[in-house]
């Protein structure tokens, strides 16, 4: 699958299938700073995501006061 | 995963809530949970005419659509503060987000009113672009209100960004930082009042409510506040959330509800000394005839050479490089 990651915004390509929270700790990304995204729809964490699909992983911190 | 309301597919699983939702009922819980924070602390009333500080980040233009979306009559005021090419798409969010709600926006710019921008109100003045960036916008925000003649002032402060600031007034045990850090600070002395009502909400439920409302947003983060410190708290929190959901909002709800009171007194005895700046007339914590901080900021961003945003971020750098190596040493 296409995962799209920000700040600053890469493409990787994942071989096979993965659960959302399965590829979040792959990616060393902790699940409460992050929202992964499939098709502009929100994916819960339990979801499946296949191969052929397209994801973005949103990091939700922001710095500024 | 099935939504807790109504058993249907959920979009979102939230650890601290130990709930799952689909979209229709995680706004829902969204909105109830704005609604508690008004109403526990007395923020608005639905006759307020309100200004919201937006960024184009996904707090502010999210707290601006639920007011909206609730009832209240809010406007909103955007300061393009010069850091290059991310103030120019964050302004453009948010004219969009205003443009196609027909809400009314109005835009403030550093360089074109004031003659500066952050880069160089940074290096003018040696402090640190987020204290500029921070001290100009309440500046800009509290004028704005008084001049427009709004009864209150919204920010999209959420529960991450109060409990970061906790956590760093706490790790300094800084009392009067932590008396004064509460959700609604009233109007005196020439102040608009200014309220959050976010604090009980995450930044994840406010970045999923963007999605979920189809709110377009700037992701990237400001190129001068990346890594401060302010984040590095936030990560911290994020650590101990993972562990044991529920933390962060115990942390700082919790302190509301038990130590806020308890300093109580520190925050009242510290509010009085305020005259106006013989310059712009905002009330300024100096003694009589004194010029306020914003005023002297600008006299002497106006009297600097323009500094570009890369030349901050190479200086940042290589501080963060020679620490690195101190720290290695």
């Amino acid at each position: 699958m296409k995962v799209i990651l920000r700040n600053p915004r890469r493409e990787i390509e994942i071989e096979g299938r993965r659960r959302v929270h399965g590829l979040l700790a792959e990616l060393g990304l902790p699940r409460e700073s992050h929202l992964v995204i499939r098709n502009g729809t929100l994916v819960p964490g339990d979801e499946e995501l296949d191969k052929d699909d397209v994801i973005e992983i949103r990091p939700v911190i922001s710095g500024g006061m | 995963m099935k939504c807790r309301t109504c058993r249907g597919p959920a979009i979102i699983d939230l650890p601290r809530h130990n709930a799952n939702f689909c979209a229709e009922h995680f706004l829902q819980m969204c909105r109830r949970q704005v609604e508690k924070a008004i109403h526990d602390h007395q923020m608005l009333n639905k006759s307020d005419r309100i200004l919201v500080a937006v960024s184009g980040g996904k707090d502010s233009l999210a707290v601006w659509d639920m007011l909206i979306d609730l009832g209240y009559q809010a406007d909103g005021l955007y300061v393009a503060l010069g850091i290059g090419e991310y103030s120019e798409e964050s302004r453009g969010y948010t004219e969009r987000f205003a443009d196609e709600r027909g809400l009314k926006l109005t835009v403030v710019s550093l360089r074109d009113d004031y003659g500066y921008d952050i880069p160089t109100a940074s290096r003018a003045t040696g402090r640190v672009p987020c204290s500029a960036c921070g001290m100009s916008k309440r500046h800009l925000f509290d004028k704005a209100a008084i001049d427009g003649g709004y009864d209150v002032v919204v920010t999209g402060h959420n529960l991450d960004d109060e409990a970061a600031v906790l956590f760093g007034n706490a790790l300094r045990w800084d009392v009067e930082y932590l008396a004064r850090q509460l959700p609604v600070l009233p109007s005196r002395h020439g102040f608009p009042k200014k309220v959050k009502p976010l604090i009980r909400l995450s930044e994840r439920e406010m970045a999923a409510w963007c999605v979920v409302r189809g709110i377009d947003y700037i992701v990237d983060e400001c190129p001068i506040a990346a890594g401060n410190k302010h984040i590095g708290f936030k990560e911290a929190l994020n650590v101990l959330e993972d562990k044991s959901p529920g933390t962060k909002a115990s942390y700082y709800l919790g302190f509301l509800d038990r130590m806020a009171p308890v300093l109580a007194g520190i925050a009242a005895s510290g509010a009085d000394s305020v005259t106006p700046c013989m310059r712009c007339g905002a009330p300024t914590g100096g003694e009589e005839g004194s010029v306020c901080a914003f005023c002297r900021l600008v006299e002497r961003s106006v009297a600097h050479e323009p500094v570009s945003v890369e030349l901050i971020l190479k200086k940042s750098r290589s501080q963060k490089r020679a620490q690195s190596e101190v720290a290695q040493s």
